[in-house]
């Protein structure tokens, strides 16, 4: 037996094995399905679904398929995924900073925070949010208006919709802003490369993305109005409020939940990312007349964010794979409505529950991607 | 490196070995007239039975777990027939999401679980309904202070809680569809947890099967500010559930139903059974196993149905044990004796 040989035989076991395995657990399914009459097929997705969903982004009502009841599910997760990432970061990284505050009291605070909500199981704390805090809201007739428009009850948060004159415009507006803000930024750029002088492109982008659409409101005829969610009587001692948005206490609940959860290990993540720089670089900089502002933007972070980022990004994956936890407080996420309901109308068990495995194993590899892209981009560039 | 060849080898074939025999084992056909489940029941010594995680009257545990409820008796009737004692049951406590899986997959024998008879449950998954224990069907519960009195007083923008994965989701849709009336269904997994929302006010009404209301109206802080709706939105026929199949369990599951039934039909209660033996009447004489060979259809002694009458009760007995005298539903309504204005009418058993 040569080398080559030998090489390749350990190789093919391997794939024997693998495909084996696979083989063993595909026929297994069959014969016992065949077995007790159970037919395999993804024919059911465009059955009418004949039930209803709380809570969804897109127009759906039981006469839709069960394709498009998945697409509420899946959109219902995305939104408390992307709201979670967004709070928790924020939350985060100021209780990361905090952490390392010379005031005594700031940093024990955010020290008592992290050690409290990380050492608690979350499907406690959403328990917690759901049943005891937002259970002490108000009911619907009892409760008084923040700034008059917003009506926190325990129905839901109810706030004002806009409606929109010659929306198309605005946005006509923004992107224009959006653009001259590059054009700008890329010229201050090269002017600073090649000249040395510095503008000051904040000020100057922050008014372009103020005044461009304020024209449009002056000029172009697009006008804003607000729906006011009104107090409607259903019976004698029942409520509810009409018009406006309402945002279900169940997105509340869960996004506070997943939010103050994952911010305690971004908070870690920071913190280590910003001790993980060494002191002397930040001497180094000191003794060349950076300010502190300029100590922290152009010389820590960027170091720091080498650290922080990679395992941050587990976080955003525990969190979105955590937001499966809603259907334990009836947030319509795809868990509760694919893999719950439509599952239990369907009895198709195996087909269901490997499109919501592949679903959620395609959200958590974009996240991966985009953040390994990130990482990449803000890595050391050697050259 | 050859030595790790060797191992890599020995795994194969062991996991070839595992595969075959499990194909086999998969594949493997039951031979006619005797009943696998049987067979792994009486090997095993206890029933396995899937059951509810709560409902009084139908399938609860008490503190030191023992359960008790009318979906409970069905399981012990049936451990009653096959191995002779009411007791053998191993209760396996689902939601229902996951009940119909426990049974397809194997994990119990039979599904005692407040679950409604439909086509497509019947037809579609690899299941069987084999009778009807208890005629439900699906009303709303509603705070008296509320000042509804009826499904007529229901406007737009009602929020709904409910359970996920129940025929009861879909009447909802269908009733509120039919009245034209916008609504907020707030669908959660566990029936506590249906119970503690509505219970704190985020749902105006509460929507389940009538038992089910009546029995979970018990567990709100003040069960007397809370009361059912008279209306009946839907037919709710709940009755025990065997996998496709076996046809020889589903017969001793059905027909252990149906004895109950049948022994209050003819007077035999836990208490007289044994002398009901020396009864003139035939068919009585039949039930309490003093005449004929009903048992060896099904590959049990003769005897199996008076087990079952003497250790669980009639039909009568068990409604009144548990859903009766606990003061859930003292009114047997439509599940009453055909011959008393009811409509519980069972197949003679001869």
């Amino acid at each position: 037996m040569n080398h080559r040989t030998r090489k390749f035989i350990p190789q093919i076991i391997t794939l024997l094995f693998i495909i084996l395995v696979f083989g063993f657990f595909t026929i297994n399914a069959q014969l016992n399905m065949a077995n007790r009459g159970i037919d395999f097929g993804y024919g059911f997705l465009t059955q009418e679904s004949s039930f209803d969903v709380q809570f969804s982004l897109i127009d759906y009502d039981g006469s839709h398929s069960y394709a498009r009841a998945y697409f509420v599910g899946l959109l219902n997760t995305l939104l408390v995924s992307f709201i979670g990432i967004i709070f928790s970061t924020i939350i985060g990284v100021i209780v990361g900073i905090a952490r390392l505050s010379p005031n005594y009291l700031i940093e024990k605070t955010a020290a008592f925070y992290v050690e409290f909500f990380r050492n608690i199981p979350l499907l406690l704390q959403i328990f917690f949010w759901y049943f005891a805090a937002l259970r002490a809201l108000p009911l619907p007739e009892k409760t008084d208006a923040f700034f008059g428009v917003f009506f926190l009850t325990i129905k839901g948060l109810f706030v004002p919709a806009f409606i929109w004159n010659n929306l198309d415009i605005f946005l006509y507006s923004v992107i224009a802003a959006i653009i001259s803000i590059t054009v700008i930024r890329i010229y201050a750029k090269n002017l600073r490369e090649n000249q040395g002088k510095h503008i000051p492109v904040f000020s100057i982008s922050l008014a372009i993305l103020i005044i461009l659409p304020l024209l449009s409101f002056l000029f172009g005829g697009v006008s804003l109005n607000f729906e006011i969610p009104v107090l409607k009587q259903l019976a004698k001692t029942a409520f509810a409020y009409e018009g406006g948005v309402g945002i279900p206490p169940e997105l509340i609940a869960l996004t506070l939940a997943l939010s103050l959860y994952t911010a305690t290990f971004i908070a870690e993540c920071v913190r280590a990312g910003i001790q993980g720089v060494s002191k002397g670089q930040k001497e180094a900089a000191a003794s060349i007349g950076l300010t502190t502002n300029q100590i922290l933007k152009l010389v820590i972070m960027p170091q720091a964010l080498r650290i922080i980022i990679p395992p941050t990004t587990n976080q955003y994956l525990n969190l979105t794979k955590n937001s499966s936890l809603a259907a334990a407080i009836a947030y319509p996420d795809l868990v509760l409505v694919f893999a719950g309901t439509a599952l239990m109308q369907t009895g198709k068990a195996i087909e269901i529950v490997s499109i919501t495995m592949l679903t959620y194993l395609s959200i958590s590899l974009s996240i991966s991607v985009l953040m390994n892209w990130y990482n990449k981009k803000i890595a050391i560039k050697e050259k | 490196m050859f030595k790790n060849i060797n191992k890599i080898f020995a795994f194969v074939l062991l996991s070839l070995m595992v595969f075959v025999y499990a194909c086999d084992q998969t594949g493997g056909q039951q031979g006619k007239g005797q009943s696998k489940t049987l067979k792994n029941t009486q090997k095993k010594g206890f029933v396995r039975c899937g059951v509810s995680q709560g409902l009084p009257g139908f399938s609860n545990a008490d503190a030191s777990g023992n359960w008790t409820g009318v979906d409970v008796d069905v399981c012990r009737a049936v451990a009653a027939a096959v191995l002779g004692d009411a007791n053998k049951v191993k209760y396996t406590p689902l939601s229902a999401k996951e009940r119909f899986t426990a049974l397809t997959s194997g994990e119990i024998d039979v599904l005692s679980r407040n679950t409604t008879w439909t086509l497509s449950r019947d037809a579609d998954i690899g299941l069987t309904f084999v009778g009807v224990n208890f005629y439900d069907g699906q009303g709303f519960m509603v705070r008296k202070d509320s000042g509804i009195t009826s499904v007529n007083d229901f406007s737009d923008g009602i929020s709904a809680c409910t359970n996920i994965g129940t025929t009861t989701e879909l009447n909802m849709r269908d009733f509120f569809n039919s009245k034209n009336i916008s609504y907020e269904p707030v669908a959660f997994e566990k029936a506590d947890e249906v119970v503690a929302a509505y219970d704190s006010g985020r749902c105006d009404t509460y929507t389940t099967d009538k038992s089910g209301l009546a029995a979970q109206r018990t567990k709100m802080t003040n069960p007397d500010d809370h009361m059912v709706l008279p209306e009946t939105i839907s037919k709710e026929p709940l009755g025990p559930v065997v996998r496709q199949g076996d046809s020889v369990w589903e017969d001793i599951v059905r027909w252990s139903l149906n004895v109950m039934i049948e022994a209050e039909e003819y007077g035999i209660t836990s208490s007289n059974a044994d002398a009901m033996k020396n009864s003139d009447n035939p068919a009585i004489k039949r039930l309490v196993g003093a005449e004929g060979e009903l048992g060896a259809a099904f590959g049990l002694d003769n005897e199996w149905s008076l087990r079952i009458i003497k250790q669980v009760g009639n039909y009568g007995e068990s409604y009144k044990r548990n859903i009766a005298d606990p003061g859930i539903l003292p009114d047997r309504g439509p599940n009453q004796l055909w011959t008393k204005g009811g409509i519980l009418y069972v197949p003679p058993a001869r």
